[in-house]
């Protein structure tokens, strides 16, 4: 474990490596390109007209703040800790996702970028990415694998009237990784006028640091509107991982509040000693798409297939920033098994008439379990990061129930 | 000198072949090369996500591992073709997880054991060089990077910085095995790089026939070949069908500047 820094939200460092983390791991035809996007959003930062544009749209079109929710029933429910929920499934387009497109559409807009593209696996960050490029005219390519096209035709006809063309890709598995892995080659061919917009806190530097900042509104409201309904910070945060961008938008405001416990939630699909996909529980250091993270793989780098009944978790590695903060204790993980998540998501219906998704399934699964061990006076703040209208064909298939 | 510099001081451009480790019988196929009249050969080291390859490529490496190729084997592979042919340089080329999964000493040194002279690791660009530069150092075998048209003249101080054996020039912006790059563009973009470098040039991506592979000839240090080799391995009969190819593409490639 190394030692504990001043404050863990200084990093990356000015190379965008999180200590051993991130990094710009990619093929020279890109670097260039790389290395322009830190220099425009350097820029963007520094341009009080970018932030303010951000935020009227976060207003206006995606409908932020999202509430800050007390779910009364689930706290009863549980015996234990106060439950508290931050809404970011009542976000325009039903998920997380939409903060970071705006972000980034915003990037590419200012560089110049007249084509967009993005990888997607259940179609979230998919739909997400057509719909700002439906909002500002630009055309859209949509990378998905052709195994989640099949099983994810909602989506896939959601982009489709959005304008994007979808691209099946059936390459290796033909899911999440193979899709990013093809939208880099299109990238690489035609660097000059397009942008990638990537779906997650992951991929080379600046990257896994421009998705956490446009992410991060998720947990600077959530702690202003948590001081204001109880004058505290909460004792515990929660939020599902993938790649990490939900959980790390919520974490970072609090990362320097000393008394702020965190727990990030992977994907444990069929259990830790079957296929999984979690990568900081079952994987190793090693170097994909661009950064150097924790990945599941062999003992010769291969990358494994990972599995999760939410296909927005289904994704062997994990962002950088999340492997540092392992690494330094600051926050912890732990993992949650698809039939536990599916008995979360009929938990919270129940309980509070919301349907959720898969992915924030998984974080009320654990906040089951912790908010039992806690005192009631105690706070879990935990993220629903995406709603549930997408999922409940997996669901009804696996209870049984034929649609 | 190196096997690498002697490859390319023979008074005429070098034929620089690849193919993917353990896509078939990979000592045959390389002996073919090399009776062909390749003068540096490329092994790539297989890998699950190829994702600066196009699908002849892609296709290879899938291949291989289904076949269950590790990386012991294409070590293996390494070392026996150093046995056979104890002056022809052997380049790997690959992507950095397989490279680095043990550490990067480790490869290094095992690599330097089996008579590699070079390695070509495609994603990590000078700025992650201490991922793997050191130990390849250290070991003495060659770290050939890539240059590219996205490499401007700023950056190209770094490209070179810390590259041996030559610089790979990548004629497109794009992956392996689909378009061609003009050759006039291919031209300027080699003066520019030797205008900055002593090391010798050699240019991929791309090129698939002697005609194409004489015309960059004419202006470069060497020439690669993947893709086209690469689609051969698949084949019945693979060793014939490989050192007939690059028979054609040595004889075009040596030659070219001969017609000029």
């Amino acid at each position: 474990m190394a030692s504990s820094p001043n404050s863990y939200r200084n990093m990356p460092d000015e190379r965008g490596h999180f200590g051993d983390y991130g990094g710009r791991y990619v093929a020279e035809t890109l670097m260039p390109l790389i290395l322009e996007l830190e220099t425009a959003y350097r820029a963007a930062q520094a341009d009080p007209a970018f932030q303010a544009q951000f935020d009227d749209l976060m207003a206006h079109y995606v409908g932020r703040p999202s509430p800050l929710y007390f779910a009364e029933r689930l706290t009863e429910a549980l015996g234990g800790a106060q439950v508290w929920f931050k809404r970011d499934e009542l976000n325009h387009t039903g998920a997380h996702k939409i903060n970071n497109c705006i972000g980034q559409i915003l990037l590419a807009i200012r560089m110049g970028k007249r084509k967009i593209i993005a990888e997607t696996g259940a179609g979230q960050h998919g739909v997400a990415t057509a719909t700002v490029c439906a909002r500002f005219g630009l055309p859209c390519t949509i990378f998905m694998g052709a195994t989640d096209v099949a099983r994810q035709q909602p989506n896939v006809f959601r982009m489709k009237l959005l304008g994007a063309e979808v691209v099946p890709v059936t390459s290796g598995a033909a899911t999440l990784k193979d899709a990013m892995n093809e939208a880099l080659r299109h990238w690489v061919a035609h660097v000059e006028d397009t942008f990638y917009i990537i779906g997650t806190a992951a991929g080379p530097h600046p990257y896994p640091e421009l998705v956490r900042d446009f992410q991060s509104v998720i947990g600077k409201e959530a702690r202003a509107q948590l001081m204001e309904r109880t004058g505290r910070l909460p004792d515990l945060l929660v939020a599902a991982i993938g790649g990490g961008s939900n959980a790390i938008g919520l974490f970072h405001p609090f990362l320097d509040d000393a008394s702020v416990k965190m727990l990030g939630v992977e994907a444990a699909g069929h259990g830790l000693d079957k296929q999984h996909a979690a990568s900081l529980a079952g994987g190793f250091p090693g170097v994909l798409h661009g950064n150097k993270t924790y990945l599941l793989q062999d003992e010769d780098g291969q990358i494994a297939e990972a599995h999760s009944i939410s296909a927005g978790l289904d994704y062997p590695g994990i962002g950088p920033e999340h492997a540092w903060l392992k690494d330094t204790g600051r926050v912890e993980y732990t993992s949650v098994t698809d039939d536990e998540a599916l008995d979360a998501f009929q938990l919270l219906c129940r309980t509070e008439g919301i349907i959720a998704a898969l992915e924030p399934s998984h974080a009320i699964a654990a906040v089951a379990k912790r908010a039992k061990e806690m005192e009631r006076d105690a706070i879990i703040l935990a993220n629903l990061c995406g709603r549930g209208d997408k999922d409940i064909f997996t669901v009804a298939e696996h209870l049984g129930v034929a649609m | 000198m190196s096997r690498l510099s002697t490859a390319f001081s023979k008074g005429r451009p070098a034929l620089v072949c690849f193919i993917t480790a353990g896509d078939g019988d990979t000592a045959a196929n390389l002996d073919a090369l090399v009776a062909g009249g390749a003068d540096v050969i490329e092994l790539g080291m297989p890998f699950t996500d190829p994702m600066a390859d196009g699908p002849a490529i892609q296709a290879a490496n899938l291949r291989s591992l289904g076949a269950g190729t590790t990386t012991r084997d294409v070590l293996l592979i390494a070392n026996e073709f150093r046995d056979r042919h104890p002056d022809v340089p052997l380049v790997l080329m690959g992507y950095a997880n397989p490279m680095i999964r043990r550490g990067p000493e480790w490869f290094a040194a095992e690599a330097a054991a089996c008579g590699v002279d070079g390695v070509i690791c495609v994603d990590i660009p000078p700025e992650e060089d201490d991922a793997l530069g050191p130990a390849l150092r250290e070991n003495g075998i060659d770290l050939i990077r890539l240059a590219t048209p996205t490499t401007d003249t700023a950056r190209l101080p770094a490209v070179l910085e810390g590259s041996s054996g030559f610089v790979y020039y990548v004629s497109v912006a794009g992956i392996t095995g689909l378009q061609q790059a003009a050759t006039a563009s291919i031209e300027s973009a080699v003066a520019r790089l030797k205008g900055a470098t002593e090391l010798p040039v050699a240019v991929g991506f791309g090129v698939r026939t002697p005609k194409q592979a004489g015309a960059i000839a004419k202006v470069a240090d060497g020439v690669v070949v993947g893709s086209a080799l690469v689609e051969l391995c698949d084949k019945l009969d693979a060793p014939e069908h490989l050192a007939k190819l690059t028979a054609s593409l040595a004889e075009a490639v040596h030659n070219a500047r001969q017609l000029a």
